[in-house]
């Protein structure tokens, strides 16, 4: 075991990989010589040469289009976009082609892509560093979305995605690269090097996508949250001394049903928590599944906390985010109803 | 006061509208023979001029002369008229048996079988195309089956795509012709992409992009040309230009640029011009790009001069916006009867022979055609399941997609 961050525990499945597959290939802007402009692949292309880690052009639709065509050849891209912001001009390769290249050509070519993209705000990013777009890509059918919270979840699920034949698209939290950050923007943050989560195996193993974890077991309401949500909420339910099931959803898409499920059933009440805008959010898709699967167990509506439905702006970030002040709020909203 | 006139908005017309005279004495046609051939390590600012002219090979006599003949045998050229022949055949028939209800859509590829025909003869086994949707020639000149070809129009139970594509969005890995998407200029960077691989891998196989005229307009033509030229990727970036995109003539997506070819010279990229109704001209140019390819000097980009007889798809009339007589005033010819001429002349072939082989090509696209009707058609017969709807969106079906197969009642 060793004392990792959420970036070196990222660098480490890589590396990993690489060493493990000689079809794993990483490139991306930036992230070849200097190690990526968040230094998750740092070293990288000194150990393993520079025809399998390199720099790209400033074309996001190029790297994908590429990745994806190496795919089709039968290598295993990794690719980096700088943030998630950017992938913007890559959404067409993204929705229409590697979403559907298994489909539409009946398994004869597969396209086994790793997007890794730097997600949300809390570092002054402004509106074109803050972004979230998880539901645009959880609305696409053949993707596959996972958002970690922590390095040990970062390094399993990443090994996953790289190992995984279908197209990932794995949202880093960048407020969490460093420690478990709780929406406490005024307090310094606890390095994960003194978290339980921040103990890394340095050799491989694999978390398997679409499983949600419990971080927290409670009985009062359950908290449905990913990426730094979920130690927002943690902090919230610690605050308020609301006794609230904590699920960490990992995997959006495929979806741990089944966890969401049985924790609603038990508690009767449920928050949903994300970091991007409200409206046709991912937390839409979980109330509606909630409610479809547990109406007759709920005692309260349920609640969705998100960004609000504005660009994410620069000088006002944290009243936008959405802190554990808003979540604990949500929370004695649902237990007064 | 401004010492400035007003601004105007230039907006490019066709020398000609339904209703005009034909007039194609704006395109500059190089004589057969008189284009140079380089060496295929030539330097790429040394050759500049092969952007802006055409490469011709046959004259008008019937004659292949010039640096740029002699590619193929008698024998090769045989073949090559066939290939040629069989797909006219083949999309007279698909043409045919979509006004009869059997497909959805069809899309022919009259005016330009020479193109992938002949490309694909300047290629090797294993190495990869990303055709657009009028390469099928690709798939004949490769002797895939055509009745595969037809399953998958027809969208029957032999359907090897499972009725979830378009007709003649075609796949095969095993012939180098990777799936067709129905969205445009995507596959262009995906095929330097693939060529990267080879070369990263330190494979001996080389990558064909496809794109039409219209499409280079998209922003991904160019990402495509960066990286190609960026990574020196062993691929051959080929431009159909059919002069029409639906109803938009060439000079919308062309801009200011002279030719489409020149859009490679920025990125120091060799491009040729080839007159793409010439058989023989496009076999020698594919060939001298698949050879630089091959040995690591990076990508070429190939302008193929054409012209779209047909409309676009079965379901544009192009009356509605070009001469009907226009293709007939095409300078370049019909690419199956110029081949035929010179093999005639070379003595290889004859008019009785020409007419037999007609009869034998439409009597074997005949045969398939009953042999994929046998397995349904669009709207009668046998066709896909239900539950091919549900399969292959993941290799593994997740739980959402299983209820929702189950609701369905499969």
């Amino acid at each position: 075991m060793a004392r990792m961050t959420m970036i070196e525990a990222v660098r480490s499945a890589m590396d990993v990989s690489m060493e493990r597959d000689d079809n794993v290939v990483v490139f991306g802007e930036d992230v070849g010589y200097f190690g990526g402009v968040f230094r998750c692949t740092q070293g990288l292309q000194a150990k393993y040469g520079k025809t399998r880690c390199f720099d790209a052009p400033i074309s996001e639709s190029g790297i994908v289009g590429t990745a994806i065509g190496m795919a089709a050849y039968g290598l295993k891209p990794c690719v980096e976009i700088q943030f998630a912001d950017y992938m913007y001009p890559a959404y067409d390769q993204i929705t229409q082609e590697a979403a559907r290249i298994r489909y539409r050509s009946n398994g004869d070519f597969t396209c086994p892509i790793v997007l890794r993209m730097p997600t949300g705000g809390g570092i002054f990013g402004g509106q074109t560093h803050s972004q979230s777009p998880e539901a645009l890509f959880t609305h696409v059918c053949g993707l596959k979305v996972v958002v970690p919270s922590n390095p040990y979840d970062a390094k399993g699920l990443l090994i996953s995605a790289i190992e995984d034949p279908d197209p990932v698209m794995f949202l880093e939290p960048k407020r969490l690269y460093n420690g478990p950050f709780d929406g406490h923007h005024d307090r310094p943050v606890t390095p994960w090097s003194k978290h339980e989560l921040g103990e890394v195996p340095e050799g491989h193993y694999a978390i398997p996508i679409g499983k949600a974890e419990i971080r927290r077991q409670g009985s009062a309401v359950t908290v449905v949250a990913y990426g730094t949500m979920v130690h927002v909420a943690l902090a919230a339910v610690e605050e308020t001394g609301i006794d609230a099931e904590v699920i960490d959803l990992r995997s959006l898409l495929p979806l741990d049903l089944d966890t969401i499920l049985q924790s609603v059933m038990k508690t009767g009440r449920c928050v949903v928590v994300h970091e991007a805008t409200l409206t046709s959010g991912f937390g839409g898709e979980v109330a509606a599944l909630v409610q479809e699967h547990c109406f007759y167990h709920l005692e309260a509506p349920i609640v969705r906390v998100a960004g609000w439905d504005t660009p994410y702006p620069h000088a006002q970030e944290w009243d936008y985010f959405p802190g554990p002040g808003r979540v604990g709020r949500a929370l004695a909203e649902v237990m007064e109803a | 006061m401004t010492e400035f006139p007003q601004l105007s908005l230039h907006v490019p017309e066709p020398a000609v509208r339904p209703g005009g005279q034909p007039d194609f004495s704006n395109v500059d046609i190089a004589k057969a023979g008189s284009v140079p051939r380089p060496e295929v390590d030539a330097a790429p600012e040394t050759i500049r001029d092969l952007a802006y002219s055409i490469i011709r090979v046959l004259n008008r006599d019937g004659d292949a002369v010039g640096p740029w003949a002699g590619s193929l045998s008698d024998a090769e050229l045989l073949t090559g008229l066939r290939h040629m022949m069989k797909l006219r055949a083949f999309d007279a028939r698909m043409l045919m048996a979509q006004r009869q209800g059997k497909t959805s859509f069809y899309m022919q590829h009259l005016g330009e079988e020479a193109v992938a025909c002949a490309f694909r003869k300047a290629l090797k086994k294993g190495d990869m195309n990303f055709p657009t949707y009028r390469q099928a020639g690709l798939l004949i000149a490769d002797d895939y089956p055509m009745v595969e070809m037809m399953n998958q129009i027809f969208s029957n139970e032999r359907d090897p795509l499972r009725g979830r594509q378009l007709p003649i969005m075609y796949s095969s890995k095993e012939h180098g012709f990777f799936t067709i998407s129905g969205n445009l200029a995507t596959q262009y960077v995906q095929a330097v992409g693939w060529a990267m691989a080879s070369a990263i891998k330190n494979d001996t196989k080389i990558a064909a992009a496809w794109i039409g005229d219209g499409s280079t307009a998209e922003s991904d033509f160019h990402s495509a040309l960066v990286f190609a030229s960026t990574y020196k990727a062993p691929v051959i970036l080929n431009i159909v230009n059919n002069q029409w995109a639906i109803s938009t003539f060439q000079g919308i997506a062309r801009g200011g640029s002279g030719t489409f070819a020149a859009r490679g010279l920025g990125f120091g990229i060799p491009a040729l011009r080839v007159d793409g109704n010439d058989y023989l001209a496009v076999h020698a140019v594919s060939h001298w790009a698949a050879e630089r390819a091959r040995r690591n000097l990076g990508p070429t980009l190939i302008e193929y001069v054409t012209y779209r007889v047909g409309a676009h798809s079965t379901s544009d009339d192009p009356s509605a916006y070009r001469p009907k007589t226009e293709s007939e005033a095409w300078p370049l010819g019909d690419p199956v009867l110029r081949l035929k001429k010179h093999l005639i002349l070379k003595g290889a072939w004859s008019e009785e022979r020409h007419v037999q082989a007609e009869a034998e090509i439409l009597d074997e696209v005949i045969q398939a055609q009953k042999q994929a009707e046998v397995h349904g058609t669009l709207h009668a017969g046998g066709k896909p399941s239900v539950r091919d709807i549900f399969e292959g969106v993941y290799a593994e079906m997740p739980p959402h997609i299983r209820r929702q197969r189950q609701k369905a009642g499969y």
